[in-house]
């Protein structure tokens, strides 16, 4: 009887373990975060460092404002969410609601595989073969630019986007469905008034988390957007996004330098944004969770 | 005496893929009466009902044969509007299913879909469908809040609401008070007795009393048969079947 007693505390110890290793981790990376990057704001004000235009780490004297790489991230992010939402939540009514069992069967794993491509690929593909088309159809300077990486970073959260709501949609209550064709509504009027409204705290968690993934995506924006540190004026201006300023400059800041200081107190606004996104996504969750037959 | 009978199943058949759910019904519905379809679990109730305003047409893989006429018309027919038919014949489910909307907005859903604009005429036929279902003294002044906040019964005159809203000629009811109180079954009960002065009511229930309560004809249904069909009171006194005889008393094995 002690025996077992002891076990069963054991295992439930053993779990909890477990469980604290990722919070701890976590901890542990924040801590790190926020002690390499805070050191910065005795040299610049946060204020000059949020709103300052200029990015000139290495100049004599250094310049370490980033608001244009807070405006790169901004704007391809809100870019690639104007092609990624329309694009993501057709895509998933039509597999929840309209696809035929084989047409979806199909598309499903499909667009789960473009999940699966590995952001270098699709930077690759953003580098040589959508840039000299723009290049070449838009008689531009160059095709690195805002609307490259809004383009690629919408195929990487397409797949988020459509997987996320496809499984709202599909698991809006049939007796809801039912109700509303009962009453002479046609499909179309049923999946617009009933079935899109009842999964739209689904679809809002999916679309914030496209987002997020969009906004804390590197690879492809350090690949495509261009690189200018420039408050982007238009669509084909080259830009650079936070993360893109990060991955291309770590290696060459001298450890502990203004310069380190600066990138990893970009990493926090970075975090800030993406933990912004997070925490809507959960509140629009959590706030319409109640959807469909009431209970008794 | 033709134009009395508001719908007609002549020897329906009813597939789910291969399997025979229903088999050779014959039955009349007449206006202004409330039939009752009784009959054990899985005997085809729900079926047969759900035939009637083409909702089975949502399950993949059903075949119908034989004829169900609604006044006359073929609802199979070639040339049938489904949405046309569906808006003829409304229909209350087992388990209340209002929208997650307002109370105003569940029930002025039907007229919407329906092109229903104009505030003013929706604000009225709210008002009277509310009235009718008993419900309008109970929500009068929260009409604006979810409906999702109504208790079970109240949910379901909701859906009835919802249902009258659109003026349909036949009402469908499949176990409409299965999921409720005795006090909120007997609310449901009594606006049968109301709405079947205006309807023709179709009703599902397990319940062989509420059978004799509210309706005028009484079906009984086993293993996807019609096997009689007649005055309630008569059916419930002298069943001609020994079946039927053994349901109503149960004695069903
Ligand atoms: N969607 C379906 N697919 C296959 N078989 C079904 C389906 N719905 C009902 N059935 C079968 O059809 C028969 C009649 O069901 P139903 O009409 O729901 O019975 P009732 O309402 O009288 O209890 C049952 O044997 C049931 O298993
Ligand atoms: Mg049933």
């Amino acid at each position: 009887m002690n025996k077992r007693f002891l076990k069963e505390k054991l295992i439930r110890a053993g779990f909890f373990v477990t469980a604290l290793v990722s919070v701890l981790v976590l901890g542990m990376i924040m801590v790190f975060l926020f002690s390499q990057g805070l050191p910065i704001f005795d040299q610049v004000s946060v204020g000059r460092f949020i709103f300052g235009t200029q990015w000139y780490p290495t100049a004599e004297p250094p310049d370490f404002g980033i608001l244009p790489l807070i405006a790169a991230s901004v704007a391809v992010t809100a870019v690639s969410s104007l092609i990624a939402i329309p694009l993501g939540v057709t895509t998933a009514v039509y597999l929840a609601e309209i696809a035929s069992p084989r047409m979806r069967g199909f598309f499903k794993p499909v667009v789960e595989m473009l999940a699966a491509l590995p952001s270098v690929v699709i930077g690759f593909f953003g580098m040589v073969v959508f840039a000299p088309f723009l290049l070449e159809q838009l008689d531009l300077l160059t095709g690195l630019n805002l609307l490259n990486a809004s383009i690629m970073l919408a195929f990487m959260s397409v797949p988020t986007i459509c997987s996320i709501s496809e499984d709202a949609i599909y698991s809006v209550p049939a007796e809801l469905k039912e109700a509303s064709l009962a009453l002479g509504a046609t499909h179309w009027q049923t999946i617009y008034r009933v079935i899109v409204p009842a999964a739209l705290s689904g679809i809002s968690t999916a679309v914030i988390l496209g987002m997020s993934r969009a906004m804390g995506e590197t690879m492809v924006v350090l690949m495509v957007a261009g690189g200018a540190s420039l408050i982007p004026g238009s669509l084909f201006d080259p830009v650079r996004p936070m993360p893109a300023s990060i991955a291309a400059e770590m290696a060459e800041a001298p450890f502990h330098s203004e310069h380190y200081y600066a990138l990893f107190a970009i990493g926090v606004v970075l975090f800030l944004f993406t933990f912004l996104f997070n925490i809507c996504a959960d509140y629009i969750a959590g706030r319409h969770k109640q959807v469909g037959a009431a209970t008794l | 005496m033709k134009e009395q009978i508001k719908i007609r199943a002549k020897n329906l058949n009813f597939y789910y893929t291969d399997f025979l759910a229903l088999s050779e019904v014959s039955l009349d519905f007449f206006p202004h009466q409330a039939t009752a379809l009784i009959g054990p679990s899985g005997c085809g109730k729900s079926t047969f009902l759900r035939c009637i305003n083409r909702m089975n047409d949502l399950i993949p893989g059903v075949r119908v044969e034989g004829s169900l006429c609604l006044d006359g018309q073929d609802i199979y027919g070639p040339k049938v509007d489904v949405v046309e038919i569906r808006r003829r014949v409304g229909m209350v489910f087992q388990k209340p299913n209002p929208f997650p909307k307002t109370i105003f907005e569940n029930v002025a859903y039907g007229l919407r879909v329906n092109g229903g604009r104009d505030r003013e005429a929706l604000s009225r036929r709210v008002e009277e469908s509310l009235r009718l279902s008993a419900l309008w003294d109970e929500v009068k002044d929260r009409l604006d809040q979810s409906a999702l906040g109504l208790s079970g019964g109240q949910q379901q005159r909701l859906c009835i609401a919802r249902a009258l809203a659109v003026r349909p000629e036949v009402l469908l009811m499949d176990e409409p008070a299965s999921a409720l109180d005795p006090i909120a079954t007997q609310k449901i009960e009594e606006l049968i007795h109301e709405l079947k002065k205006r309807f023709t009511i179709i009703i599902v229930t397990h319940s062989m009393q509420q059978a004799a309560r509210v309706s005028d004809r009484t079906a009984f249904f086993y293993m996807g048969r019609l096997i009689e069909v007649g005055n309630t009171e008569t059916i419930f006194t002298y069943p001609r079947h020994k079946q039927t005889e053994d349901y109503i008393t149960g004695r069903f094995g």
